[in-house]
């Protein structure tokens, strides 16, 4: 017997055993099974979706930014292209050996050289980096052809913004630059696409989302590693709107260059439809240099230039009106009814209110006046007078009406509200009660008076239309919609009041002894009627005074007279009003109104339905005609 | 002198032909069947090549399937004598690791004979049951509970466990304890020993959590979650499950896998096989592959039934429950049940030590199935 009786006991317990260990692998891959059918049934479209996650990749495709183009449809904004060399580190024998040839046809410094072996190292080997972006037609051509010799460089043509005019629209139509961190509480996936580029300043940022369009997508399959193996899908996306302005562009660049070498702005607008022609503001920078990237220095030159290249002088640039205010006191002592237009008040070359002198910039006085006279030759005298009977409210009242002290819904993003004083704005602020002298200051646009450049345009086309309520406009239509102004409602001013201010303006402009005669526009056909301004900008001493005042060639360039000019033309006809502003410029007279009378004769020139035949709504022609030939009879 | 060589020097018992006629040839196609799968598989990891992987399993699985009938034919009883001497040598093979192993993926498996790189902590499974199969076959049921008789092969066991979670190879040690507690179970081991064991584990978890390796906490951190560490640690497992998950009833199609192919599925021609499988092949698939593996599972069981010494009882289920272990922390391990232990598909990962140590162990399964009928005492002489 080879077996005893004790295997027989062992295999009873074997086989007892052997059923339990089989049934437990049953059940182990029972269970196995039902955690299968639940991975692969019950939550399978869950894994699908997280599956297609992993294998696809959607990659954003920048859409063409939107042009901006004036009314004429000149160009002012486009997207140019952009010529750049790209390198895949994966294909070159070498990355040193590849950037050493590359040297030689494009120039490389040393710190691009090391950005790129940092980009290098950073990124996937397959995925391409940039080497050199803006390169002129003559290199990139040079790369095309050495490509052979080249390995891993690609040469690659990108878009980029292009303003074709440079400077003199920088302020307007402001620069794209890349996207920094405070954008991205914007949720557009654009914005994190690298190089992206986002309206930073002007209209592009004003109308960013606009001119943006919306994203498209190409859907990539990408392995692990985040290499693209095939494209499946793309979606072009929708390129951003077109937007035409109301800006001609060639008066644009001509007031620009008229206003080159000096701090100085202008603004010419459509008196009607509150169409802005032009919005010059000098000096400025060139928004190209701000896409492609600027440098420190560059940055740092603009940023100490005293004469402000970044600030928009139109709209963020707040200066007291100084006697370009004098038609709105006017208008205000008239609509008081406290003032007769016919009264006449004898200047002397100052006015006594307690002890304090309040001089009239004539020494020795203009004699009596009335109040178109008054305008015409800018008589401070008077216009203290007629301020201290009707009080600062009542001014500040019809300021506002004018469009003073307050921000004009302007498209350009940057406005400043400017300042009209009130006695109580003057208690709230400084806790000091409103002193009269104060009303005599106002009344010649000084004191706390502030206006932009804006503003006044807005002041002389609500004078020059007819007392509608006229708002600028600067963007024509965006797209394929048109963006038409809302009717002009009506001020609360009476035209009598309109038309001794706009009679005053004629004087200044078209009777010898007017302030601006000399700057009148001599063609045939075409006049002007405008209103002189010199803005003191610092205190003159009693001491000063009994001296003889210094002339503004005699101070610093800080210490001169703003010199300011408003007009609008035609005279009996108008159309359009235009303001300048030069900083320190000196005198309204000599430095802003030559600058204003050779834009407006541009403007008017330009003028599609001719500066005699338009036919819209007149203040009264006949009116003026009569007066200029009384006041030429009688003076 | 063939018969002599597979006999030892008796030559009363079976003769060559007669093993031919009781060889299981319905197994040998179960396994070439799930081998063949394998291949597949590996064929459609190299995105429709057999380079490099199907090729050379294709030639290892051949080589196997050699060994498979060598040692099926082999009398069981020479196998039987040659347990102690074998299991002796791969305990000092896997010494030898420890001073001049190859070290593979952070751990010292490997040991180099020149001509092959050797895994000793592989064999040392086969061997160990080997040498349990044969201290137990000695013992009647009653000395089988005594303690003194159960030094020994507790020693058996504890000197490859530690030895190889020394390398450091969690997945190896778990299997060298289960697969021996299995002989200690199926040897008729009392159950209150069992029942201890299990309380003295529990204790025990807490002292063992002491002693991991960082990677092995790791591994258990992520495994109870997985989205603790979603591209590092966890990345494995939830990018097979994805992968799996997303392959539905019937599969994405043979070598259609996104996930495999796009290479999110880390490993996949080794022990991530199963996923590719079951994205590829789907339910359907997967289950029939886990089908197949059921019936190799019952055969060995049924073998053990059949088989009239004790020896072979316990090698054939040793070898079945080894087998099992493979199939169980593999599937579990890439549907996210088990920790990430790197215990490969048996037959159809790709691997060559795992490949050939399978094939000897369903070798030795066969040659327990050949001689099945062959009674053996409980102290038999040298049997050459």
């Amino acid at each position: 017997m080879l077996t005893d009786g004790t295997d027989n006991v062992r295999f009873k317990t074997f086989s007892r055993r052997a059923a339990i260990i089989g049934g437990a692998q049953l059940v182990v891959f029972g269970s196995l099974a039902s955690r299968m059918y639940y991975l692969q049934v019950l939550k399978s479209s869950e894994y699908q979706m997280l599956a297609e996650e992993n294998r696809v990749n959607m990659r954003l495709l920048a859409p063409l930014r939107g042009e901006i183009i004036d009314r004429y449809g000149t160009v002012l904004a486009s997207n140019r292209q952009n010529f750049r060399v790209l390198l895949v580190p994966e294909q070159t024998l070498s990355i040193d050996d590849t950037l050493t040839k590359l040297g030689r046809i494009i120039e490389l410094s040393e710190t691009q050289w090391k950005r790129i072996l940092r980009d290098a190292r950073r990124s996937p080997a397959f995925l391409p980096i940039t080497v050199s972006e803006n390169l002129s037609w003559q290199q990139f051509a040079q790369i095309n052809v050495h490509e052979p010799d080249l390995p891993g460089v690609q040469p690659d043509v990108g878009e980029t913004r292009h303003y074709p005019h440079g400077a003199s629209l920088a302020h307007v139509v402001g620069y794209v630059a890349a996207v920094s961190e405070n954008d991205l509480d914007d949720d557009d996936p654009l914005l994190k696409l690298p190089g992206f580029r986002i309206g930073k300043s002007g209209l592009e940022r004003r109308l960013d989302r606009e001119l943006r369009g919306s994203a498209g997508a190409s859907h990539v399959e990408v392995n692990a590693y985040g290499r693209v193996i095939r494209e499946l899908s793309k979606d072009p996306g929708t390129p951003g709107s077109k937007v035409a302005l109301t800006l001609d562009m060639d008066i644009q660049q001509f007031a620009t260059e008229r206003l080159d070498g000096e701090a100085a702005s202008a603004v010419v607008m459509d008196i009607h439809s509150g169409d802005v022609l032009a919005c010059a503001s000098t000096p400025a920078y060139d928004p190209n240099d701000f896409n492609v990237g600027l440098s420190h220095e560059k940055w740092q030159s603009l940023l100490d230039n005293p004469h402000h290249p970044l600030v928009n002088k139109t709209i963020a640039g707040q200066y007291p009106p100084g006697s370009t205010f004098k038609m709105v006191v006017a208008a205000a002592a008239i609509d008081s009814g406290l003032v007769e237009a016919d009264l006449r008040i004898r200047c002397t070359g100052k006015t006594t209110l307690g002890n304090h002198d309040f001089h009239c910039w004539k020494r020795q006085g203009h004699g009596y006046v009335d109040m178109r006279r008054a305008i015409m030759h800018s008589c401070d005298t008077y216009f203290y007078e007629i301020a201290k009977r009707i009080g600062i409210d009542r001014i500040a009242a019809m300021a506002n009406q004018f469009g003073l002290g307050d921000t004009l819904d302007f498209e350009v993003p940057g406005e400043k509200p400017g300042l009209v004083p009130t006695r109580g704005w003057k208690r709230a602020t400084t806790g000091v009660s409103w002193q009269q002298g104060e009303t005599l200051i106002a009344g010649i646009g000084q004191g706390y008076l502030l206006t932009t450049p804006l503003q006044l345009a807005v002041m002389t086309a609500r004078l020059a239309n007819g007392g509608k309520a006229v708002k600028p406009r600067l963007v024509r239509s965006v797209g394929e919609e048109l963006r038409t102004s809302e009717t002009p409602g009506p001020m609360n001013v009476s035209s009598e009041a309109l038309a001794i201010a706009r009679d005053g303006m004629n004087l200044v402009s078209n009777v010898p002894g007017g302030t601006a005669y000399g700057s009148r526009i001599r063609e045939p056909g075409m006049s002007l009627a405008g209103k002189t301004g010199t803005a003191q900008v610092r205190r003159i001493s009693r001491a000063e005074r009994e001296s003889g005042v210094l002339t503004n060639d005699e101070v610093e360039w800080r210490q001169r007279d703003h010199a300011l000019f408003v007009a609008f033309a035609p005279v009996e006809n108008p159309r359009y009003a235009i303001s300048v502003v030069v900083e320190h410029g000196g005198s309204g007279s000599r430095m802003a109104a030559p600058i204003a009378r050779d834009i407006m004769q541009l403007v008017l020139k330009r003028d599609p339905s001719g500066p005699l035949a338009h036919n819209s709504v007149s203040p009264d022609p006949t009116l003026s005609a009569d007066l200029i030939r009384n006041v030429r009879e009688g003076g | 002198m063939v018969d002599a060589f597979f006999n030892g020097g008796g030559g009363r018992d079976m003769q060559l032909k007669d093993k031919f006629f009781e060889f299981n040839w319905g197994f040998l196609l179960l396994i070439i069947a799930i081998a063949s799968i394998g291949i597949a598989m590996l064929y459609s990891v190299a995105d429709g090549n057999f380079d490099p992987w199907a090729s050379r399993q294709t030639v290892r699985f051949a080589m196997g399937l050699g060994i498979l009938f060598v040692v099926a034919f082999i009398d069981v009883r020479i196998w039987m004598n040659l347990a102690y001497p074998a299991f002796g040598l791969t305990l000092i093979m896997l010494i030898a690791v420890e001073f001049f192993g190859v070290s593979g993926m952070g751990a010292q498996r490997w040991i180099n004979l020149g001509f092959l790189q050797f895994q000793p902590s592989e064999l040392v499974k086969i061997t160990l049951i080997l040498a349990l199969a044969r201290y137990f076959h000695g013992l009647t049921l009653d000395q089988v509970s005594r303690i003194r008789f159960l030094v020994a092969p507790a020693l058996m066991m504890a000197m490859p466990f530690y030895l190889t979670l020394r390398q450091p190879d969690l997945g190896t040690a778990v299997l060298i304890a289960v697969v021996g507690i299995t002989l200690f179970f199926m040897a008729g081991l009392a159950w209150r020993f069992f029942i201890l064991g299990g309380v003295a584990v529990v204790g025990a978890v807490p002292i063992a959590w002491g002693t991991l390796h960082d990677y092995q906490r790791q591994r258990v951190l992520t495994f109870l979650d997985p989205e603790r560490d979603p591209l590092g640690s966890g990345y494995h497992i939830l990018q097979s499950k994805i992968a799996l998950g997303s392959g539905g009833l019937f599969g994405k199609g043979f070598m259609e896998g996104t996930q495999s192919h796009l290479n999110f599925l880390p490993e996949k021609h080794t022990d991530f096989i199963f996923t590719m499988l079951a994205e590829e092949l789907g339910l359907v698939g997967g289950l029939t592959l886990m089908g197949l593996y059921f019936m190799v599972l019952m055969f060995g069981i049924s073998v053990g039934l059949q088989t009239r010494n004790q020896f072979g009882r316990l090698l054939a289920i040793g070898i079945t429950v080894n087998f099992f272990l493979y199939i169980f922390i593999n599937i579990a391990m890439v549907m996210g049940l088990v920790p990430v232990v790197g215990v490969p598909l048996p037959l159809v990962s790709y691997g060559g030590t795992a490949m050939l140590t399978l094939m000897f162990g369903f070798g030795l399964l066969m040659s327990v199935y050949i001689h099945r009928n062959q009674e053996i005492t409980r102290n038999p002489a040298a049997f050459w």
